[in-house]
């Protein structure tokens, strides 16, 4: 297994593919790809953004995802979390088969099973903080009453506590993102799925977002993160590299096993 | 509301929208009630039966001095009476051309009618003091007379006129009671409803006496005298069933036994129910014309949606990718139409209200707000907005999250 974070894990040799879709512990499975494709077709070309997928993500697995750009890692989460369907194959959350989902289950899956970290923050513009971090609780058929307690406790833990009050635009893009962290934790999600969640961030400030998702995985959480630099994917447990739409290889990192 | 100017100007569309529905339907029914209350006032029980003067010939026009004679005559009266035996009763009456005076108080061109006892009851009117004429007064053909308001007031001011003796032409009459004037039916409407004559009654009786059928003037050097033996028949009919058809028969009978068309037949039934019709028609022709600028209200409310919806498309993917469903962002966005237009139709009520107050004040225009104008009009502000914010809202749930979410 190699260690060294600066390899360039994306352009590995085909030969030295080790495929190892299921880490096989006996976990219970959060997230399964049987045979996924997602196909654009614009005119007669087509783009196969994922080519038949089979993978298998297991509760509390720590996932990076990482690859060239057009290699299919947004697709790839996406489908994970339910925003996009596979165009074949069978994507199974939770033990469901999605594809036998409307769009109102699917939403309400989004809702109580998935937390999403975006590049851009994407927080709501006119909502305050303690509103942002509620807005996934605002969908639920059924939503907890404890919903601003608990959005408060998690301001608290991203260390925003003081800023409750205070809209998007006047916080840092470090602050925003912990708001979407919070944000993502809010529904207690069986799964965070993050895409380039420190793409705009300086490193100082990357490294204090990683170190929250570290905190996270160790308290048990699944976490799926997208990034496109290696030595941020090395910070998670299994690094699945992707290519032109394959998995290409799967790599588990020599990181001292959780406690 | 990210856009407070923005919205602001859509709501002028609906609001504008709103009032105009509101004031066109109260000027338009403040005419046609005016117009029907008016027709009212003659009864619309009774059929009036009037004298008119035929058209001039131009080949008498060099003549000094020429009497014209035309119109009913005792004998209508009589045929009415023997042919409608389903008529309750006839009032004939003339009108005297006489000044009338008490005092130095004078009224050069008083309407003075001599009539019957039951004219009073016909007419619908009532005393307001003392007594109408009795058939005491027609059988002695006795000097007296009933004022009408505006008379007594021009003659005697604010003094008690009953018992006074008021002079018609060369004769005097012996005052014997008074007149409530025509009922109004909106106080606050200057003009509306009230009498515009200056009305005494005599007995028909006395006047035969006195002044006799005959009508004088003197115009620009030539003298003309008018003959005329009943001014008005007024037929109170008993069975409101049957006014239109005593109507039609009266005009078959004065047209076969007049040679000129020196008559007219009124039927406040039959202009009651033109009046209607009317009314219909201008409330249609004004309400598509104050329905179309709500519904241009509605397209301004439309198209600030579609932009809305465009600027908020990521925040749009936002929600979606949260979990909301699309029925949450089609409410999320229907409501701020309907805000948006509700509040538009909410001043749009209380400025239409206005309006009217306004255009009476200024023009003397009767206006009537009637209940159901600011329902109706209120009703039709929010519904525009709900059915154009639906295709903006729709439009917003249908979006691909994915997309929605890349959108800058
Ligand atoms: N809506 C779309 N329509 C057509 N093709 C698309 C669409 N979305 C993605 N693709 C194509 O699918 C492929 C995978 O795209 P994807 O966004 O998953 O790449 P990525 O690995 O996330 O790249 P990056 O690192 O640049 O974000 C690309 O070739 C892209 O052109
Ligand atoms: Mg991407």
């Amino acid at each position: 297994m190699r260690n060294d974070p600066s390899a360039v894990v994306g352009e590995a040799p085909l030969e030295r593919i080790l495929i190892r879709a299921d880490s096989g512990s006996h976990a219970d499975p959060v997230a399964e790809f049987r045979g996924v494709e997602r196909v654009y077709r614009m005119g007669n070309q087509e783009v196969r953004a994922l080519d038949h997928i089979d993978l298998v993500f297991r509760k509390g697995e720590y996932w990076s995802i990482i690859g060239p750009s057009g290699s299919g890692k947004s697709t790839m989460l996406n489908v994970l979390g339910c925003l996009d369907r596979p165009s074949k194959g069978l994507y199974e959350l939770g033990g469901e088969d999605t594809g036998l989902l409307d769009d109102d289950a699917l939403s309400e899956l989004r809702s109580r099973r998935l937390g999403f970290i975006f590049q851009s923050y994407n927080l709501i513009p006119q909502l305050n903080v303690l509103d942002n971090i509620m807005v996934p609780l605002l969908y639920q058929s059924n939503p907890p009453k404890d919903g601003e307690e608990r959005a408060r406790h998690l301001a608290g833990r991203v260390g925003l506590q003081d800023r409750l009050d205070h809209r998007p635009r006047e916080l840092s893009g470090g602050q925003m993102q912990r708001v979407a962290i919070a944000r993502a934790l809010v529904n207690d999600p069986d799964m965070i799925l993050a895409d380039e969640a420190t793409g705009n961030l300086d490193s100082q400030t990357s490294r204090e977002i990683l170190n929250l998702f570290d905190e996270l995985h160790k308290e048990g959480k699944t976490i799926v993160f997208v990034t496109h630099e290696a030595i941020v994917s090395e910070r998670a447990e299994r690094v699945l590299v992707m290519g032109d739409g394959r998995v290409c290889e799967i790599r588990e990192t020599a990181k001292e096993p959780r406690a | 509301m990210l856009h407070k100017l923005r919205s602001g100007l859509t709501t002028l569309g609906v609001l504008f929208g709103t009032s105009s529905v509101i004031a066109m339907l109260a000027i338009g029914e403040g005419a046609s009630a005016q117009a029907q209350e008016q027709i009212k006032n003659m009864g619309s029980q009774n059929v009036i039966m009037r004298s008119v003067k035929p058209l001039e010939d131009q080949n008498q026009g060099s003549q000094t001095t020429r009497i014209l004679s035309y119109g009913l005559t005792q004998e209508d009266r009589e045929r009415v009476e023997v042919n409608f035996p389903s008529v309750g009763r006839v009032v004939p009456s003339r009108l005297v051309t006489q000044e009338a005076r008490f005092e130095d108080r004078v009224i050069t061109q008083p309407r003075i009618v001599a009539t019957i006892p039951d004219w009073l009851t016909v007419s619908g009117r009532e005393v307001s003091a003392g007594r109408f004429l009795t058939e005491s007064d027609m059988s002695g053909a006795k000097n007296v007379c009933v004022l009408g308001t505006e008379v007594a007031r021009d003659l005697f001011l604010f003094a008690n006129p009953i018992g006074k003796r008021v002079k018609l032409g060369a004769d005097y009459f012996d005052v014997i009671g008074t007149i409530e004037p025509r009922m109004r039916f909106d106080s606050d409407a200057p003009g509306a409803g009230e009498e515009t004559t200056k009305e005494l009654f005599i007995p028909l009786p006395t006047a035969d006496n006195w002044f006799g059928n005959m009508n004088m003037s003197r115009r620009a050097g030539s003298f003309n005298a008018e003959e005329v033996e009943l001014h008005e028949l007024l037929i109170g009919v008993t069975n409101i069933d049957d006014v239109i058809g005593i109507a039609n028969a009266s005009r078959e009978m004065l047209d076969r036994f007049h040679d000129d068309k020196d008559w007219e037949v009124v039927v406040p039934l039959e202009l009651l129910a033109q009046a209607e019709k009317t009314k219909r028609i201008f409330n249609i022709v004004l309400g598509s014309i104050a329905g179309i600028s709500l519904l241009v209200g509605g397209i301004g409310i439309m198209n600030v949606m579609l932009a809305t919806v465009t600027e908020r498309t990521r925040e749009i993917g936002i929600r979606r990718a949260l979990g909301a469903k699309r029925r949450d962002i089609v409410a999320q966005f229907l409501v701020e139409t309907v805000v948006l237009s509700v509040g538009g139709g909410l001043f749009g009520v209380a400025l239409g209200l206005l309006i009217p107050k306004i255009v009476q004040w200024y023009t003397d225009m009767p206006t009537l707000v009637t209940l159901e104008a600011p329902i109706l009009a209120f009703t039709i502000s929010a519904g525009i907005g709900v059915l154009f914010g639906i295709y903006p809202a729709w439009r917003a749930s249908h979006m691909d999250p994915v997309d929605a979410l890349r959108h800058e």
